[in-house]
């Protein structure tokens, strides 16, 4: 327990907006060590993000409300913290990559004043310092030429550059967690694989919890040691990425893997998961999968269907039938 | 082969120069690149300087005295002693017109200055902080904003028993700042919601920072625009309620007064009423126009 660094419990949220209650997040729960890496994995509008926001306490409320479930910190709710407590986690304890690097510079200051920012307001670094460090950061995360360009603005630098200068602010207070949220979509797929290894590096040399969201399962397999697998706002299968994608125990999991084209065994067919998510306004009663789920039976309509732990104990699935389809996809490898 | 590496070294070399050039570039610097260029900015710019000039030293422009005239003198048509012509006192008109971009400099600065300081604190507040407290204060700006300025000015000052450059000022700004106001607020309400202003939250930045740093750098542009032309506007209406005569009182020196003074002889003695009535008029006109040059400028779409 103790090693615990970032405990997710039950998390839900919604958004409650005129045209109904958004439940964005109905039940996440995943936790993170220090060193490891947790990937959740969904497709748009699973609640990703959302949960990424709660954690970091940036869900604009109203419409937002975190509605239940827990957010533990060291073992701290973080959730029962005041808002200048909060205040002090973020950046500090756990910080976040986001998406879109170029809209998360501020576009009329330089990059060396945005990330020296964290250490002359945090630190109390002096300007000189702050402009070193920041180079020192620019080197750290491999930008070449830091000292030259640590004078340009946001919009002279690569979309992959620039990445790397929000990582670079993110890590510039030394976070025990990082959340990267779709850290590498908006790049082109070779300079993903850099923006990636450079994440994992990062991660084994600072010894930092990485959270890392996305929708993308090569980079789930590549990376990471958990994974969380998210629909329609709820974790569906919680469990160690190789077990978890080398034999799911949820049909979605299930629909995912052979949807996906694999060079070690030899499939004649990719099989799509037929039908589409759920609108979040409307999710239907019991299992929010039932409508696409090939296993499903009369008993998934009745209730949402709690996780439960199988196996060594780390794993756990939100499937009532989920021994069906875990012998099923044992067969099938 | 070594053809080609010849070839490619001054390539090389530009490339890096041409690096260096747009690591200048910022929002500010490629406006400053725009506005260089254009003809217009520059008369702008050297009648607004001549303004400001004149206000700070007029000696430099004429040694004669504003307030002291020989009434033997009076009512000259110009000349190439008195350009402007003289007035009923005999007093060189020029040299009241230069003494009087003293006050219409002044009032402008106060007002444009304490408006936009009033506008950019509570339009800020109004528009990062959002609901009530947006509330109280938008309501407050409408509610001010249906009281017509010069109406609401007559009355107000009416109540000064002194009238001087600070009370007129303090009118000016009192009916000014709810435009100026509502455009913070509104380029507040657009940049908050931007992706940055997030990442320097979960960052761990404060309000404060947010706003200070990160929002109103930001969404500073429309209000230096509009602060340009609010000049103009003040210089515009200082003249017109010393025009009508709740403004400043003789003896002051003011375009204003002029006028005022002038405007029974229009028929007699045009040359009164029109040299200041052109200085006025082009004064204002420069600093409307600059505002503009400013916003186009500023704005890529323009280009």
């Amino acid at each position: 327990m103790a090693d615990k660094l970032l405990e997710v419990e039950n998390l839900e949220v919604e958004f409650r907006i005129t045209d109904g209650v958004v439940k964005a997040v109905n039940g996440l729960s995943f936790s993170v060590e220090r060193g490891e890496t947790v990937a959740i994995l969904g497709e748009s509008g699973s609640g990703k993000s959302v949960s990424a926001q709660a954690i970091m306490g940036l869900i604009p409320s109203p419409p937002g409300f975190i509605t239940g479930g827990s957010i533990k910190f060291e073992g701290v709710d973080i959730l029962e913290l005041s808002e200048e407590e909060r205040r002090l986690i973020r950046g500090n304890k756990i910080a976040i990559v986001f998406q879109d690097a170029l809209s998360s510079l501020n576009p009329v200051f330089t990059v060396g004043w945005q990330i020296g920012e964290m250490f002359r307001k945090h630190r109390g670094a002096s300007r000189k310092q702050a402009r070193f460090s920041a180079i020192e950061l620019m080197e750290r995360v491999k930008i070449p030429d830091a000292k030259g360009r640590v004078n340009a603005y946001p919009h002279e630098f690569s979309g992959g550059m620039r990445q790397r200068i929000m990582i670079a602010m993110a890590l510039a207070l030394d976070p025990d967690v990082l959340i990267a949220d779709e850290p590498t979509t908006a790049l082109d797929v070779t300079v993903q694989a850099q923006v990636m290894d450079l994440l994992q590096e990062l991660q084994a040399d600072l010894g930092m919890g990485l959270v890392l969201i996305t929708h993308d399962l090569g980079v789930v397999a590549e990376v990471a040691d958990d994974v969380v697998v998210m629909y329609a706002g709820r974790g569906m299968e919680v469990g160690s990425t190789r077990e978890v994608f080398g034999n799911p125990a949820h049909p979605y999991t299930e629909g995912l893997m052979s949807s996906i084209a694999r060079t070690d065994i030899h499939v004649e067919r990719l099989v799509p998961i037929k039908g589409s998510p759920p609108d979040l306004l409307r999710i239907p009663s019991g299992c929010a999968f039932r409508p696409r789920c090939p296993y499903v039976q009369d008993d998934c309509a009745r209730e949402v269907p709690p996780l439960i732990t199988i196996g060594s104990g780390d794993r756990a699935t939100a499937c009532l039938h989920w021994e069906e389809v875990y012998n099923a996809s044992e067969v099938r490898l | 082969m070594t053809e080609i590496s010849l070839d490619s070294e001054p390539v090389t070399i530009e490339a890096e120069e041409e690096l260096q050039d747009v690591e200048e570039r910022s929002l500010t610097a490629d406006a400053w690149l725009q506005l260089r260029r254009r003809p217009l900015f520059w008369i702008c710019v050297a009648i607004i300087a001549v303004l400001v000039v004149a206000s700070a030293f007029p000696g430099l422009f004429t040694d004669l005295d504003p307030q002291i005239g020989d009434q033997r003198n009076n009512l000259q048509k110009p000349s190439s002693e008195h350009w402007f012509g003289t007035d009923l006192l005999g007093r060189d008109q020029f040299a009241r017109v230069v003494y009087g971009a003293r006050v219409s400099i002044v009032i402008s600065l106060i007002v444009t200055f304490s408006a936009a300081a009033i506008a950019v604190t509570f339009g800020s507040l109004s528009g990062y902080y959002g609901g009530r407290v947006d509330s109280i204060i938008s309501r407050i700006t409408d509610v001010w904003f249906a009281i017509p300025t010069v109406l609401g000015g007559i009355v107000m000052l009416q109540l000064f028993a002194q009238r001087n450059i600070l009370t007129v000022s303090l009118v000016i700004i009192v009916f000014g700042w709810p435009t100026m106001l509502r455009l913070v607020r509104s380029a507040v309400i657009s940049v908050k919601n931007a992706d940055f202003v997030d990442a320097a939250r979960a960052l761990g930045a404060s309000d404060r920072r947010i706003i200070g740093r990160h929002i109103l750098p930001n969404a500073l542009t429309p209000l230096l625009v509009y602060m340009a032309i609010t000049f103009g506007v003040v210089i515009a209406a200082e003249a017109a309620l010393t025009f009508i005569g709740v403004g400043l009182r003789k003896p002051a020196v003011s375009w204003g007064l002029i006028i005022s003074d002038s405007r029974g002889r229009i028929q007699t003695h045009a040359f009164l009423l029109l040299y200041p009535g052109i200085v006025l008029s082009m004064a204002v006109f420069s600093f409307i126009l600059l505002g503009d040059l400013l916003r186009d400028a500023f704005d890529p779409r323009q280009r």
